[in-house]
């Protein structure tokens, strides 16, 4: 009798991709956002980025030595939290500030209600809706800093050109001014099959011919508006977070439009400059009546084709 | 074919399918299980001290769905033993010392064949059953009213990684291939036969499009499909081939197809023939354990160790054994476990190729639903099973699973979701028997 093999139930192989991997992508693909906003903002944001990574990272950490659960900072999802939060912030924040907005991200949003994987809404987007809330204006509207003169340019009388626009040259938050950048992280997201085309394109095709008729069928005024504010960054790499997103190529689509509109209402008509973020969250508390709404239909389940 | 279903692109690692296939020489001793295909295992005919020949019948099929077993070699029995079968289950085996003359049994000839009853009865009497993988008895899918079979459909789809004996059978084997089909043919009315195939198979598709043209009283097709995981699989298949779709919980027939394996319908033509049952098996011998991968003819019952030796031995300890491919196969203990009727390949192995990275929690991408061909949703049935909700389990449909392993595979937390599927297929088994037995 030959000594004995290990028994498993099959597959025996697996394709290599990894929660790490995955969250590794995303990171590099919001690379050159972070660079720019460095660029443009100076090395203030980069502190802001610093803070956020650190602070989202360490707190995961010790929440999960409190609890005795594994560690889970290994996944590269809290560092990804951490950058995600920066990039949405003004360079000029108050560090303590981010501070707490990786505590209530990392902490409230994900770690309490079970982990990766079990957060209702985005910890990110929460985060600075909740920085919002709590410390008024501090967290959208962003202040004139060093380099850039200029407030917001939703709010702003005059907007700067698309050009401007394009290379992310003017005020705002970090990682949301640069719309180049975001594209670029976007298509290797794509390239990666990180993401699929659907959550982004509608997302912003539907703000983009909101925004046409909101200003009666102008296509540059409708084209600085879908590239200025949060849009793409919300768009590219917020509302395309796996976990609270549907699953589906029509949930998706779904979730797309319903966070097109609703930024559209928000920022159009209601008392708040921006709207992306609240719509973002909004369709993430939507997402599991959109999944179950948007089911693959099982082949053999239906009446037979003959 | 309008749209596909969906899939996954596995590795290929075709390392064997260019290599000369080899025949073994005839191994010491053989040990045959009485039960290598699905339904009741075979009744042994033989006791110790009996001498057998190749094509002596050492088993008798118990009933309908069950298969004859004969001896693959001649010699001596020396044992008759319960036998720890991969799945768990003891059947009997018959060990066979071998003479080394592979003397062929007298009484094998030809069968006679006079209409369709005589050729399932000829496929019964040859212990033919599905030689993909599944062991069906094959009789039992052509026991049916010859006019409800509309398309003869042939299995050379062959999607998992380094499995090559089918596409060896389909480059060296036509001619019994066409001899089978012809046989179907006349005495089954079968008009339509579509071969499916998938891309990666360059030289199998010229020599089956060749064997199609020289068959000119009926329709042959071969059908070039995607190499995509799993195109083999039988619903897959039927509806890439047809465009129709089996419902669940039904089978081929009912939508007026019938699936067999390439290496069977070669089988069945080999029998037809010349009257020598199922004795031997090509093997795809590979792994990264194997010094040298290739394609094996051996006598049922080799030891899986004989086939290692054969192919230069084992460079490294193996991690994982595995009957079939790493897809679906199934893990076996030792190399004293012998070839099986249903056996395309024996994989040994390293520790690096079997190594499975760690279960994390799931993050909801939906690969698993994106990637499953039948639309299922493998976490939400994960989900259901650890609750061991059953209405769930029926709402999402569980029982249409097939069991390829796409969604494990694709799993970026690699989280055991076909595994949980089996369990859950089995949870609703048992509900149903308590619910009968009530």
């Amino acid at each position: 009798m030959s000594s004995l093999t290990k028994l498993t139930i099959s597959p025996h192989i697996h394709s290599g991709r990894s929660t790490a991997g995955i969250m590794r992508d995303v990171i590099i693909a919001l690379l050159p956002v972070s660079v720019a906003g460095v660029l443009i903002f100076g090395l203030r944001a980069l502190a802001v980025i610093a803070v956020c990574v650190i602070s989202c990272v360490g707190f995961e950490a010790l929440f999960n030595l409190i609890t005795k659960k594994d560690q889970t900072i290994g996944d590269f999802s809290a560092v990804l939290t951490g950058l995600l939060l920066a990039l949405n912030l003004p360079a000029n924040i108050p560090l303590w500030q981010c501070v707490i907005g990786a505590l209530f991200a990392i902490i409230v949003v994900k770690c309490l209600f079970g982990g990766i994987g079990h957060n209702l809404v985005n910890p990110a987007i929460t985060a600075r809706v909740f920085m919002l809330v709590a410390f008024g204006s501090m967290a959208v509207a962003a202040f004139p800093v060093d380099t850039v003169a200029g407030a917001t340019p939703l709010s702003a009388e005059k907007m700067p050109t698309l050009i401007t626009l394009f290379l992310g040259n003017y005020g705002g938050a970090i990682g949301e001014t640069c719309t180049l950048a975001l594209i670029i992280g976007g298509v290797y997201l794509l390239v990666r099959k990180v993401i699929t085309w659907h959550i982004p394109v509608v997302f912003i095709l539907t703000v983009f011919v909101f925004s046409f008729f909101y200003k009666g069928f102008d296509a540059v005024s409708a084209l600085s508006l879908v590239m200025s504010g949060g849009l793409f960054i919300g768009a590219i790499f917020m509302a395309t977070d796996y976990v609270t997103s549907p699953a589906t190529a029509w949930g998706k689509v779904i979730f797309a439009v319903g966070a097109g509109v609703l930024t559209c209402l928000i920022r159009y008509y209601g008392t708040y400059p921006e709207g992306v973020s609240f719509a973002i969250l909004f369709m993430n508390i939507l997402t599991p009546y959109i999944s179950k709404w948007t089911k693959h239909k099982v082949f053999g389940t239906q009446e037979a084709v003959k | 074919m309008a749209f596909y279903l969906r899939g996954t692109n596995v590795p290929h690692r075709k390392n064997t399918l260019n290599k000369p296939v080899v025949r073994i020489p005839c191994p010491k001793t053989v040990t045959i299980p009485m039960s290598m295909h699905i339904g009741k295992q075979s009744i042994p005919t033989v006791k110790v001290g009996d001498l057998v020949k190749v094509g002596t019948k050492i088993g008798e099929a118990d009933g309908y769905i069950s298969a004859n077993t004969y001896s693959s070699v001649s010699g001596k029995v020396v044992k008759l033993d319960e036998y720890l079968m991969y799945s768990g289950t003891t059947s009997t085996a018959v060990v066979i010392e071998a003479d080394g003359e592979m003397t062929l049994d007298d009484s094998l000839k030809a069968p006679v064949i006079n209409d369709n009853k005589d050729l399932v009865a000829a496929i019964k009497d040859a212990g033919i059953v599905g030689l993909g993988g599944a062991g069906f008895p094959t009789h039992v899918k052509f026991d049916v009213d010859p006019s409800r079979i509309e398309y003869l459909i042939i299995n050379g789809a062959e999607c998992e990684p380094h499995v090559t004996s089918d596409s060896v059978t389909m480059m060296t084997r036509a001619d019994d291939m066409a001899y089978a089909l012809s046989s179907l043919n006349r005495y089954l009315g079968i008009e339509k036969v579509i071969i499916g195939i998938e891309n990666n198979k360059k030289d199998a598709i010229l020599n089956m499009k060749e064997m199609a043209q020289s068959l000119t009283n009926f329709s042959v097709e071969v059908k070039t499909l995607p190499s995509l995981y799993p195109q083999g699989g039988e619903k897959v298949l039927v509806y890439h081939t047809t465009g129709r779709v089996i419902p669940t919980n039904k089978l081929p027939i009912d939508v007026g197809c019938v699936v067999i394996n390439c290496t069977t319908l070669a089988t069945i033509g080999s029998y037809l023939k010349t009257g020598i049952p199922l004795v031997e098996k090509c093997v795809t011998v590979d792994g990264g354990a194997v010094k040298n991968p290739q394609n094996v003819i051996a006598p049922i019952g080799t030891a899986v160790g004989d086939l290692f030796d054969f192919c230069g031995g084992l460079c490294e300890e193996p991690e994982k054994l595995i009957y079939g491919g790493p897809m679906m196969g199934i893990t076996f203990p030792n190399t004293d476990s012998p070839v099986l009727k249903n056996t395309n390949a024996v994989l040994a192995l390293t520790k690096k190729e079997a190594k499975l990275p760690k279960t994390t929690a799931c993050i909801r991408c939906g690969a698993c639903t994106n990637t499953c061909p039948f639309g299922l949703a493998p976490a939400s049935i994960s989900k259901a099973y650890d609750n061991k909700d059953i209405e769930a389990l029926k709402e999402l449909s569980v029982d249409t699973c097939m069991e390829c392993g796409c969604c494990s595979f694709v799993c970026p937390a690699n989280r055991p979701l076909v595994q949980k599927n089996k369990l859950a297929k089995e949870l609703l088994r048992q509900e149903k028997m308590k619910g009968e037995s009530k």
